[in-house]
């Protein structure tokens, strides 16, 4: 069964036991368009839901990326602060963005499953 | 001559449309031009300086024994270097300049020719007071006027630009709330805001929190006040909004923040739709920026820099920054220290008073239009936008329904299922003679498309323009039915010195310093397409 969970703001999560995670959906990289620069959080710092945790810019715009879930930061994908076209190639696998240690694992239930999120990604445009 | 060098050199011919390349490179009378640098020719020198006496080096061993990299050149080399870049700028004084937010307007002549009276342009800051009796007086009257048509009882002149202007208003603010011993941490911007109002309350050390638009555009009153408590220092609003849309829900906003105890800024750079109409004190703004190069004229491009004054409510108004102009016994006195009366003041910003030639550009331009001419600035500006929104209405989408303001906002709903992009759409325009309006901002909405034509442009001028995006809205909308496809759109713009810019490139690797090429081989495995074109990744085409 795929666990992923998607939020209004285009981030999805997916639990790995106590950790989540947490990237931009390939659908937010499309409209974002080429991403050029990433801003992480450092490891070890708490986030609360709904926060800033990440930045993401494109050649179009700079946008936030907000903590989906409340936790602390485990691991953040450096690979992407080298090479943000990984965002673009695979928003959902390699450009994964960083890795929260669940505070409150029921925040996930009430997010968006895969098909929720599609049909509200369809009313977007 | 050296210049033949220019006219032959060795880059390679641009891609012109129907594939027609030219010997030179060159497109008419385009001239491919290249660096200063590239056109090095040792020896050359545009002054005759003569022969040093002899001397002796007291450096002990430290002297440069290389060359220093100035290129050898002669004078008509640099004149015509210098001109042919100017030839490919744009600006308003070669036609519609349609950027919302930013505006562009005409700059009339006389500005130019009040700044350039000597009593004006040979002065010095650091003169004796005694010796600037007439440029203090006209500070001072500009002052006055942007107190009437704000209804504030001060303005602080020397921030030099618009986001200056932010940042001397949340400073102000802050020292407002620590004078009465009020520690608060929050300042709030609605979605639709300028980026430079959250960078300056970041700046000022506070977190920002976003209040999201209504279905109409505008703030939504109810989130704000969910927002609202005692840990708000202000709110940041632009009005009219960046949607164009005047936030006819702005006295409630104003007593919500007074009620919290927080401060209301506004943010002036749409000051233009309301100049001579509204005065802002009356809609409870406590401080707020006014661009003196939007609303009263010399735009970017348009001649000189930037120019933000901050008119500030009574509460804010002892910490406005130094300088002040007070009238003395002498006449116009200068307090630049922040003792005495202006113990309170946050200090200086910049260095000197402020853009002296803006001042003396605003002035000019309020004087020649008067109260009434700039009343009918705003009702002109104002109808402009409405124009070209009734003109296009049924060929692009309108993003929020009703009259706007200054400026018009339409999102990409009528280019959808076409293939092409805001972006696309905007480069087709250059092709068609146009400067492209704002793209992508706000970020409210989709694909946005901001025009802001200012109460320069004609109905001639405005007919014109609107036949264009008319026919290129059509050409879009063809392809649906199976005419013609996105490709011309995404080929745009074919005619200009450069077609697409590689914005991904220029910021992912920027080239931010010139080298010279090494002399063997050309092209790089970055870019094969552009083998020729080589060393700056921001020259070659985006799309491949």
């Amino acid at each position: 069964m795929n666990t992923t969970r998607f939020t209004r703001d285009h981030e999805w999560v997916r639990p790995e036991g106590d950790v989540a995670v947490i990237g931009i959906t390939d659908y937010a990289q499309s409209q974002l368009g080429d991403v050029v620069y990433v801003e992480l959080p450092e490891i070890g710092r708490t986030v609360e839901q709904g926060k800033e945790a990440a930045v993401v810019e494109s050649a179009k715009a700079a946008s936030e990326v907000y903590a989906p879930v409340s936790g602390e930061i485990v691991a953040v994908n450096d690979a992407i602060v080298g090479d943000p076209a990984k965002v673009n190639a695979d928003a959902m696998g390699e450009g994964w963005f960083i890795k929260i240690r669940l505070a409150n694992p029921t925040e996930l239930d009430a997010m968006m499953d895969e098909a929720a999120y599609q049909e509200f990604v369809a009313e977007q445009h | 001559m050296s210049d033949w060098s220019q006219a032959l050199s060795s880059r390679p011919a641009m891609d012109a449309p129907g594939g027609m390349a030219t010997i030179s490179g060159n497109r008419g009378l385009q001239i491919e031009e290249k660096l200063l640098f590239e056109q090095d020719s040792p020896g050359h020198c545009g002054v005759d300086l003569p022969e040093p006496p002899p001397f002796g080096a007291r450096l002990g061993g430290l002297e440069r024994r290389g060359p220093i990299g100035l290129p050898g050149l002669s004078e008509p080399q640099i004149v015509r270097h210098f001109t042919r870049l100017s030839q490919k700028n744009y600006a308003i004084d070669s036609g519609l300049y349609p950027l919302g937010s930013c505006t562009m307007k005409h700059n009339p002549r006389l500005n130019e020719k009040m700044a350039r009276l000597p009593g004006f342009a040979d002065l010095h800051p650091l003169q004796p007071e005694g010796t600037v009796q007439g440029a203090l007086e006209l500070v001072d009257s500009l002052a006055h006027w942007l107190k009437v048509l704000t209804g504030m009882p001060a303005v602080a002149l020397s921030p030099a630009a618009g986001a200056h202007g932010e940042l001397c208003g949340i400073m102000a603010i802050r020292a407002a709330l620590e004078a009465r011993g009020d520690r608060r941490g929050r300042i709030l911007v609605p979605e639709s805001a300028h980026g430079t109002n959250p960078a300056t309350a970041s700046a000022c050390g506070y977190t920002i929190e976003s209040i999201p638009a209504n279905e109409r555009g505008r703030v939504d009153l109810a989130a704000l006040q969910a927002k609202l408590g005692p840990d708000v220092a202000a709110l940041m609003l632009t009005n009219p909004n960046t949607c164009g849309l005047f936030e006819d829900e702005i006295i409630e906003i104003a007593a919500a923040v007074h009620r919290a105890g927080a401060f209301f800024y506004c943010d002036g750079a749409n000051f233009n739709a309301i100049v001579g109409r509204v005065r802002p004190a009356e809609l409870g703004i406590d401080a707020l920026h006014i661009n003196l190069h939007k609303t009263f004229s010399t735009p970017h491009g348009g001649g000189g820099p930037g120019s933000g004054p901050v008119a500030l409510a009574a509460e804010l108004a002892p910490h406005a920054p130094l300088p002040w102009i007070v009238h003395g016994p002498e006449g116009f006195a200068l307090v630049e220290h922040p003792d005495g009366p202006a113990a309170r003041s946050i200090g200086r910003l910049k260095g000197f008073h402020g853009q002296m030639g803006m001042f003396i550009r605003a002035l000019a331009y309020m004087m020649s239009h008067g109260a009434d001419g700039l009343r009918q600035v705003a009702e002109d500006a104002v109808l402009n936008a409405n124009y070209l929104r009734v003109k296009l209405a049924d060929a692009l989408s309108v993003a929020f329904p009703g009259i706007c303001m200054h400026e018009v906002l339409f999102d990409d709903r009528f280019l959808k299922d076409t293939g092409v992009t805001t972006l696309d759409f905007a480069k087709a325009l250059i092709d068609e003679g146009f400067h492209p309006m704002t793209m992508y901002f706000p970020l409210v909405v989709h694909g946005a498309l901001l025009i802001e034509p200012t109460e320069t442009e004609s109905k001639a001028a405005l007919d014109q323009f609107v036949g264009v995006l008319r026919g290129l809205a059509e050409r879009a909308q063809s392809i649906k039915k199976g005419a013609g496809d996105a490709a011309f759109f995404r080929a745009a713009p074919q005619f200009t010195p450069r077609r697409r810019l590689d914005e991904t490139g220029a910021a992912r690797k920027p080239v931010l310093r010139w080298r010279p090429e090494a002399p063997a081989s050309t092209g790089s495995a970055d870019a094969p397409r552009d083998a020729g074109r080589n060393r700056a990744p921001s020259l070659v085409d985006e799309r491949s």
